[in-house]
């Protein structure tokens, strides 16, 4: 599969946030000010390219060969779950200065669809059952399906560049959100609402993506 | 269980603490099968199976989960029902398994499943964990149905599926895309404030009456 592609379509075109609604709950919740987005996006692509680099071979040469594909959301959330306690303990010993600023968002990533969301996107068989979310786009004159069978490169590379796409958005609109949390409007239309409605044109921008080739 | 007790159970679940709408909860499913109706309904009763299921086990198990690893016990029991419902779905309803797809095993990580399960099955009995799960698992289908509905009939002119006018005469696009997903959700939070807000203050108003006027009628005997 193109490289280019991968890296086009993950951050653009396939972004999680905008074109695949995954992960809206740190989306919403986390985007007060860049920096706090900042510190969530990185967590979240750290955590995406060890969930793909760890579920890719546990499905591909556990799980497939025995026949127990259908154990594959109670094996990937316990995996997701003790990779995202090992990673808070490891960078708590080592790193603590980054551990201040990254580990009170750590748990959070544990539930959060995004992840969940990656760790199947790698999987072929898992994605096949939703293929209308897959689009098959030209990009740079190169028909590319997305959400084939991948390779484990692959894998890990678009775990790195969805994560990049998601952190790329959530600080997009924690910087529209300085100025649009300041606007004065109606009472109800606060908070929550005009957020979305702030989404709403940040999804319209990223829909551009999709139309390219 | 006392009638108050499931009157405040049921219209939290409904209304005070309405899941999609009230505390914004699961919004990744929310914007995402929003597009039809029949997807959303179903989803909605996927999430009330799996949150009535493991409120009920949680409540059970809540005595004996030590208190440090209740996550993962939470996330597993919960894995397990959502595992139940996709291959439920798949035998029964391969239609709808196909169109909700990845969203089925994203019930896992839903919010409203684990909020649920931590803030009321894990120190509550079994009937009113159950009563709980079931009157959430409404509010969520309720809400995620009505938004659906508003968006496939300006999106597609149809209801349930059923067409209902010619779509090409009179349809709005956008509300099928992503971006109408995130605009008709904003409005529907907004709107549902406002009437909320409304009722709050016309039954406080109600109720500073009704307790009010017994008083005034004991003093003003007593100063008669």
């Amino acid at each position: 599969m193109d490289v280019l592609g991968i890296i086009f379509s993950a951050l653009f075109a396939n972004n999680f946030i905008l074109a695949q609604f995954k992960g809206i709950c740190p989306f919403l919740g986390v985007s007060q000010k860049p920096g706090s987005a900042l510190g969530m996006g990185l967590a979240v692509t750290a955590v995406m390219v060890i969930t793909c680099a760890v579920t890719y071979p546990i499905y591909t040469f556990v799980l497939v060969p025995l026949g127990i594909k259908y154990l594959y959301i109670i094996v990937f959330i316990l995996v997701i779950a003790s990779l995202v306690q090992m990673l808070e303990m490891i960078l708590k010993k080592f790193t603590p200065g980054l551990y201040s600023s990254l580990g009170i968002y750590l748990p959070l990533v544990t539930t959060n669809c995004a992840i969940l969301g990656v760790a199947q996107l790698v999987t072929a068989e898992v994605a096949a059952t939703s293929a209308h979310f897959a689009k098959t786009l030209v990009v740079f004159g190169k028909a590319v399906k997305i959400s084939m069978a991948m390779s484990f490169g692959e894998a890990v590379l678009s775990g790195l560049f969805y994560g990049l796409g998601f952190t790329l958005a959530i600080i997009l609109l924690a910087g529209l959100r300085q100025k649009v949390d300041r606007l004065n409007v109606a009472k109800p239309m606060r908070g929550f609402p005009m957020t979305m409605i702030t989404a709403c044109f940040m999804a319209m921008a990223f829909y551009i993506f999709s139309l390219i080739g | 269980m006392k009638k108050e007790r499931f009157n405040q159970i049921a219209l939290d679940g409904l209304v005070r603490q309405n899941p999609t709408l009230r505390l914004v909860l699961g919004t990744c499913p929310t914007l995402a099968v929003t597009i039809s109706a029949i997807n959303s309904f179903g989803m909605g009763m996927a999430v009330l199976f799996v949150l009535v299921c493991s409120n009920v086990i949680i409540s059970l198990l809540r005595n004996v989960i030590p208190d440090r690893v209740r996550i993962p016990c939470f996330i597993v029991i919960i894995a397990t029902f959502v595992t139940i419902v996709s291959m439920f779905m798949e035998a029964f309803l391969p239609s709808l398994f196909e169109s909700l797809g990845v969203w089925l095993a994203l019930i896992v990580v839903n919010c409203i499943v684990l909020g649920r399960a931590e803030s009321f099955a894990s120190h509550n009995p079994v009937g009113e964990s159950a009563l709980d799960g079931l009157f959430m698992g409404l509010g969520f289908t309720l809400s995620v149905t009505l938004i659906a509905i508003v968006r496939e009939l300006l999106g597609s002119a149809s209801f349930f599926g059923m067409e209902l006018w010619d779509p090409s005469k009179f349809s709005i696009k956008f509300f099928t895309s992503n971006a109408g997903a995130f605009l008709t959700y904003g409005l529907f939070i907004a709107i549902f404030n406002v009437c909320y807000n409304a009722v709050d203050r016309k039954l406080k108003h109600k109720h500073a009456q009704q307790t009010l006027a017994p008083v005034t009628v004991a003093e003003t005997k007593e100063a008669e």
